[in-house]
């Protein structure tokens, strides 16, 4: 008698599933699956919303322009004066939020008494789960008119005049002092927490034995610190830097309550500006044409690459330095 | 005295002043760090201060339990974005969770199979996409096919930010859980699902619920992914809605339907808005949805880390 093949693949199924273990392994397999999806499907489904746009404009979409043309009713539309804020504002951000944060992560890893380690590790942690809008509403009636605004004065008397950095502080400084650096600035709070997180981690995971050989050798903790850890941990703290980065490009409320919004062709840092973020954020509801919402998405589908592109090279290099210690710290 | 002890005298002293600029480049650059640390706590100390101070002023029943009144008229209150938050919210646990977890499965068990790895990246990759972005993918795939904003839109955006927090600490947690249980299950005779789910899932529960909370607690608030996916409603009313529904003999999935299948507010939208307008009874509101905001977020993450350091002490003994 010759066994019936559907029986056989039956008789299989029921074998490898008898503990249930097949089926319980597919669901989880088919749910990471979903997982990985959701990625792809992001940046896919942008692609494919932003066609339009991306064959009417091309790559000149991109490209730096000195003249702002954002005109939705004529559909006519270029996006530097967008990339130009957010790389400005959020690339400001990222270098004062560096000798900042890696102050924080030397003293949490380094010098702070164990007792004191969990409270501050939890406040700086507090400070960004802070919501955005908060960080912005503060930002608008607090901070800005209270800090932002005299640094910007105070940059524009005494920079705004020099001949090749002038630009960058040209003036008039708005009144109510919502500004590309009043983003940078807030961006900076926002931001630190991030760096510290990734650097303190990173700072940690350095075996003892280079802070012992560096002692050793008869340096001060100081100098341990900045000769040794740091070149050690360079990467991981790149890594931690681009990461923080990438938070900045993306944050979208807190900007564009301070920013001020508006479209200019001035490249000053005291100037009102836009970001990415917050042009999405403030026109794409309010769409007046179908290339209009296309040319916002494609807009979005830039910011994607960049926070993707960013992420990938960060968590590379936080990755070496994770990988590379514990073979070290054996031998 | 000879050319050599004077020589020497000079390299003494040279090195008398190269310590004691060493020691106080040190003190100096040390202190400095621990300065750099009291800077942060700076901006911290401020907005939860000011908040506090400026929300607690506006803040009172009313607030709570009315909907907003006409524009230029005092009090009023914001019940319509707290049913709305509660509503989002919801709606993000209830897509999130699951797939979630059951992901977290995944990584934590095998974490060095390609799936494992690819799917630990992707996390990473979907932790790092901007809110608003996510906003944008929402839209597109909700909003546009359905030609309306809703709150399941919302909430759906909501479940992808909160997927990638879920996923990490879930796996985190399970990875916590000693191995001597999940082998004593195993030579009980107990299958790889059983085991991970009557051993492994309410060993780690506690951990579990907690990091879903953080997620929630981050999610609500955010606003971004939210501005055309939800969109804002002044009149969102739950209870109008569920009467309604009843006086016309609704069924129960036809009013959820209907809950879920408008515009919605939610706190930080709302806050947003009322920020922006000129009317200085809606700012002073704005900054009491911001105490409320800003408590409901710090009084999860307090709680969490509580439960999570305390939990962590236990389980590694």
């Amino acid at each position: 008698m010759k066994p019936n093949p559907l029986n056989i693949f039956l008789k299989r199924v029921r074998e490898a599933s008898q503990h249930g273990d097949i089926p319980w392994q597919v669901i989880l397999i088919l749910f990471s699956i979903i997982v990985m999806a959701l990625a792809l499907a992001i940046g896919w489904t942008l692609w494919r919303e932003s066609a339009a746009a991306r064959t009417t404009f091309g790559w000149n979409f991109l490209l730096p322009t000195s003249d702002p043309n954002w005109d939705p009713v004529n559909d006519n539309f270029k996006a530097w004066p967008f990339i130009y804020g957010t790389l400005l504002t959020s690339i400001s951000a990222m270098l004062l939020a560096l000798p900042v944060s890696l102050g924080i992560a030397i003293f949490l890893a380094e010098l702070c008494p164990e007792w004191l380690k969990l409270p501050l590790n939890w406040l700086i942690e507090l400070l960004a789960a802070i919501p955005s809008v908060v960080y912005g509403l503060w930002g608008i009636f607090v901070f800005v008119p209270l800090v932002v605004s005299p640094i910007a004065d105070a940059l524009f008397t005494g920079l705004g005049g020099l001949p090749l950095v002038g630009g960058l502080f040209a003036g008039p400084v708005p009144a109510n002092g919502a500004s590309r650096l009043a983003a940078a600035f807030i961006l900076t709070i926002m931001i630190t927490p991030t760096i510290t997180a990734v650097s303190r981690d990173v700072l940690q995971a350095i075996p003892g034995s280079q802070r012992e050989a560096a002692m050793a050798l008869g340096s001060t903790k100081w100098e341990s610190i900045w000769q040794v850890l740091l070149p050690y941990g360079l990467s991981g703290i790149l890594g931690a830097v681009i990461l923080g980065l990438g938070r900045a490009l993306g944050e979208t409320m807190a900007v564009t309550m301070v920013i001020g919004n508006s479209i200019e062709g001035s490249a000053s840092l005291l100037r009102p500006g836009y970001t990415m973020a917050s042009i999405i954020a403030n026109e794409f509801a309010e769409a007046v044409s179908m290339l209009h919402s296309q040319v916002l998405t494609e807009v979005g589908l830039i910011l994607f690459f960049m926070t993707l592109i960013l992420n990938c090279i960060a968590r590379l290099l936080v990755w070496q330095v994770a990988r590379r210690t514990p073979q070290e710290a054996r031998t | 005295m000879t050319a050599s002890t004077h020589f020497q005298i000079l390299i003494e002293k040279n090195q008398a002043k190269l310590s004691a600029r060493r020691k106080v480049t040190n003190a100096a650059m040390l202190a400095l760090t621990g300065l750099m640390t009291l800077l942060a706590l700076v901006p911290l100390f401020w907005i939860v201060g000011y908040v506090i101070y400026k929300g607690g002023q506006y803040i009172n029943l009313d607030f709570f339990i009315n909907l907003p009144r006409p524009l230029g008229m005092e009090g009023g209150g914001v019940r319509h974005a707290i049913e709305g938050t509660l509503v989002i919210t919801a709606l993000a646990a209830v897509f999130a969770v699951p797939p979630g977890i059951l992901a977290a499965f995944y990584a934590a068990r095998y974490p060095n199979t390609p799936l494992g790895i690819a799917l630990r990246f992707s996390t990473d990759v979907l932790s790092g996409v901007p809110s608003i972005v996510i906003g944008l993918f929402a839209y597109a795939i909700i909003v546009k096919p359905m030609g309306n904003y809703s709150a399941l839109a919302g909430g759906l955006a909501m479940a992808f930010l909160m997927l990638p927090t879920i996923i990490r600490t879930t796996e985190e947690m399970i990875k916590l859980v000693p191995h001597n249980l999940r082998e004593g299950s195993l030579a009980l005779g107990a299958a790889e699902w059983k085991t991970s789910i009557s051993v492994l899932f309410p060993a780690a529960l506690n951990g579990i619920v907690t990091g879903f909370l953080l997620a929630l607690a981050r999610a609500a608030g955010e606003t971004a992914p939210l501005l055309f996916t939800a969109l804002g409603n002044e009149r969102y009313d739950i209870r109008t809605i569920i009467n309604n529904g009843i006086a016309q003999k609704q069924g129960v999935f036809q009013i959820l339907g209907r809950i879920v299948d408008q515009p919605a507010d939610s706190l930080p939208l709302t806050l947003w808005k009322y920020a922006q307008m000129p009317y200085p009874e809606r700012v002073a509101q704005s900054w009491a949805v911001a105490l409320v905001l800003m408590i409901l977020v710090l009084l999860v993450n307090i709680f969490a880390r509580l439960w999570v350091e305390s939990r962590k002490r236990r389980l590694q003994g």
